[in-house]
């Protein structure tokens, strides 16, 4: 009788947000093609617009770095984005909506603040996973060559951070999936014009401040900025927006999610 | 009932109350009114009540889901909105919707709940095979949960809300969808758990489930209380002792309820349900009315039976499914 609430009191809730990782791992264990997918779609756009289109670009004008070691950092924030949102929109959506996944266990200690917090830890995991290896691959093929791109680590967490964050809030925001493919119509643009293949200085005078407000531009100057080893105080902007953004989604998440669940 | 009264207060609210929030759908709704109850070691507490009557509300109120917006809630001496984690580390729940983890097998979905409490995966290994025997699914411990039928859903369902060995069980119509086997077995597993000390608070739509099981239960009716007390009290404050049940072939139907009534006019001290295939005469004496009535028409059957929670129920609720 007393043995489960004596279990429960020595764990208090230090270690509740990690209960919810360790269900993620035990699913996902089941689905490596997962994480699969999130290293080799980046690769086979380095491979195919990196290296193949690159070869007839050369280097990015006016910063004398190749085409393909301009993209990489690029493409590895966009994946960390990718990997975090699908896992928090697209699976947290269907946990909410249909699978009533989070009904069943606020009925456990668990509160609301301790998944939304688990939630964003395993897709800041995931992210991370998706980065190592495409760190690792893109460090093969010799596209990242200053030993600053091991900062790149931490920086993909951030990324993973905000956007997870982001993918919590959306969730409670979609209706329906129709109101996914919103999602996309967003997200599609944004990854073609976040300065992800081609600079700032590319883009009319007039167009440049709004390609500054995406979350992507400032995942991929951070990336960029860490990847090539140099840094400037376009870096810490950068950081600073996306732990500002993940901390307005995060709040802004805790009380829709609060209402939906505790209703 | 004395000796009850001597074990501790695990759950009292008073003036519990709930109203749910205008949605885009309709306007606010108050679920439950002023709902007084208390709840004390090794007693098993039923809620009973039409649809919509705020049975399940009360229940999530009670887990330390969903926080009143009237009253005050104790639940083992807390206050449910501070300290829900610590609460609910001593309950079990089984809600109205199973809510399985649909991408977990059987035995994962024992194992995994059973962390969310920060159990040792030691211990939740052993406890998750004697639940797997106690929900008899040991042919599907492996599969999804998604492969199961309705029942053995249901049955995992109980199953799990047991891996933290609780000290009151919530359980929210837990025997519907059950074959009879599955439910005189839990039933009897309900009773020993009882017996052990664990305080149980059961909704239900069988009135034999609630007779057999509960030291007392709660009629509801719109959110708010309209009787309370043991079963045997509630039949002798609300009902008459015994139901005098009449059928009658199809056209004499009419001829029977109106020398029922006939026979009431004159002054026979009973009261007359009419419902589309027989008629209810409840009397103090069933015996005497079967005579009385059969001497002016005769019916197709005739049974006395002593009153039941089931009359108590639609005396108190109407029989319309609408008022
Ligand atoms: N999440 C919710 N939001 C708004 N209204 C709700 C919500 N849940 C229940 N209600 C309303 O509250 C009232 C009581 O519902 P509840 O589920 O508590 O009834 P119940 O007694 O459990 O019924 P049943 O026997 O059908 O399970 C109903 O009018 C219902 O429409
Ligand atoms: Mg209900």
């Amino acid at each position: 009788m007393g043995s489960a609430a004596t279990a429960t009191t020595r764990h208090r809730g230090a270690g509740r947000p990690w209960w919810l990782v360790e269900r993620h791992l035990l699913v996902y264990r089941r689905s490596w093609s997962v994480f699969v997918a999130d290293v080799t779609e980046p690769l086979l756009y380095l491979i195919a617009i990196g290296l193949g289109i690159g070869s007839l670009v050369g280097e990015v004008a006016g910063t004398g770095v190749p085409y393909a070691r301009y993209l990489a950092p690029a493409l590895l924030a966009t994946s960390a984005m990718n990997s975090a949102m699908n896992e928090a929109s697209q699976r947290v959506f269907m946990r909410i909506k249909l699978e009533k996944t989070y009904q069943t266990m606020i009925t456990t200690p668990m509160t609301v603040r301790d998944i939304q917090f688990g939630e964003v830890s395993w897709a800041v995991l995931r992210g991370l996973a998706t980065t190592a290896g495409f760190l690792v691959a893109a460090t093969a093929m010799g596209l990242v060559r200053s030993p600053f791109a091991l900062l790149a680590i931490p920086a993909a967490a951030l990324v993973g951070f905000a956007f997870a964050a982001c993918g919590l809030l959306v969730a409670t925001l979609l209706r329906s999936w129709y109101d996914y493919l919103y999602l996309q119509l967003f997200m599609l643009p944004m990854f073609l014009f976040a300065t992800t293949f081609f600079p700032l200085d590319r883009f009319p005078d007039a167009v440049r401040p709004v390609v500054q407000a995406l979350p992507l531009y400032h995942a991929v100057t951070l990336l960029r900025q860490v990847c090539l080893g140099r840094i400037d105080q376009h870096a810490a902007l950068s950081a600073g927006y996306l732990l500002l953004l993940g901390l307005a989604a995060c709040a802004l998440a805790a009380g829709r999610w609060r209402r939906m669940l505790q209703s | 009932m004395t000796s009850a009264h001597r074990e501790p207060l695990l759950v009292e609210g008073s003036g519990l109350g709930k109203t749910y929030p205008a949605g885009p759908g309709g306007a606010a709704v108050p679920a439950v009114r002023g709902l007084d109850l208390e709840l004390r070691r090794g007693e098993a507490l039923g809620l009973l009540g039409t649809n919509g009557a705020g049975k399940s509300t009360t229940m999530r109120m009670l887990a330390a889901v969903s926080p009143p917006t009237h009253g005050t809630l104790r639940v083992f001496g807390l206050d449910p909105l501070h300290d829900g984690p610590r609460i609910r580390a001593r309950l079990g729940v089984v809600p109205q919707d199973d809510m399985l983890d649909q991408e977990l097998t059987v035995r994962e979905n024992l194992v995994v709940y059973g962390r969310y409490f920060g159990l040792p995966k030691r211990v939740l290994r052993e406890r998750a095979e004697r639940l797997i025997e106690f929900a008899a699914l040991e042919a599907k411990a492996d599969a999804p949960v998604t492969a199961l039928s309705g029942g053995m859903r249901r049955r995992l369902t109980i199953a799990r809300a047991l891996v933290n060995e609780p000290e009151i069980l919530l359980l929210d119509e837990p025997t519907t969808g059950l074959d009879p086997q599955a439910r005189q077995l839990l039933w009897d597993r309900l009773i020993r758990l009882k017996n052990d000390g664990v305080a149980l608070i059961v909704t239900t739509h069988y009135m034999d489930e609630a007779e057999q099981l509960c030291d007392r239960v709660l009629i509801m009716e719109r959110g708010a209380l309209v009787a309370g007390g043991s079963p045997r009290e509630l039949i002798g404050a609300h009902v008459l002792p015994e139901v005098l049940e009449l059928r009658f072939t199809g056209t004499e139907h009419a001829a029977g309820c109106a020398a029922v009534k006939e026979l009431i006019a004159e002054g026979a001290p009973w009261r007359l349900e009419v419902l589309p295939d027989r008629l209810l005469v409840a009397a103090a004496d069933g015996q005497d009315a079967q005579r009385r009535i059969e001497a002016r028409v005769l019916p197709r059957a005739s049974l006395v039976r002593r009153a039941t929670l089931e009359d108590v129920f639609l005396a108190l609720t109407g029989r319309a499914l609408v008022e």
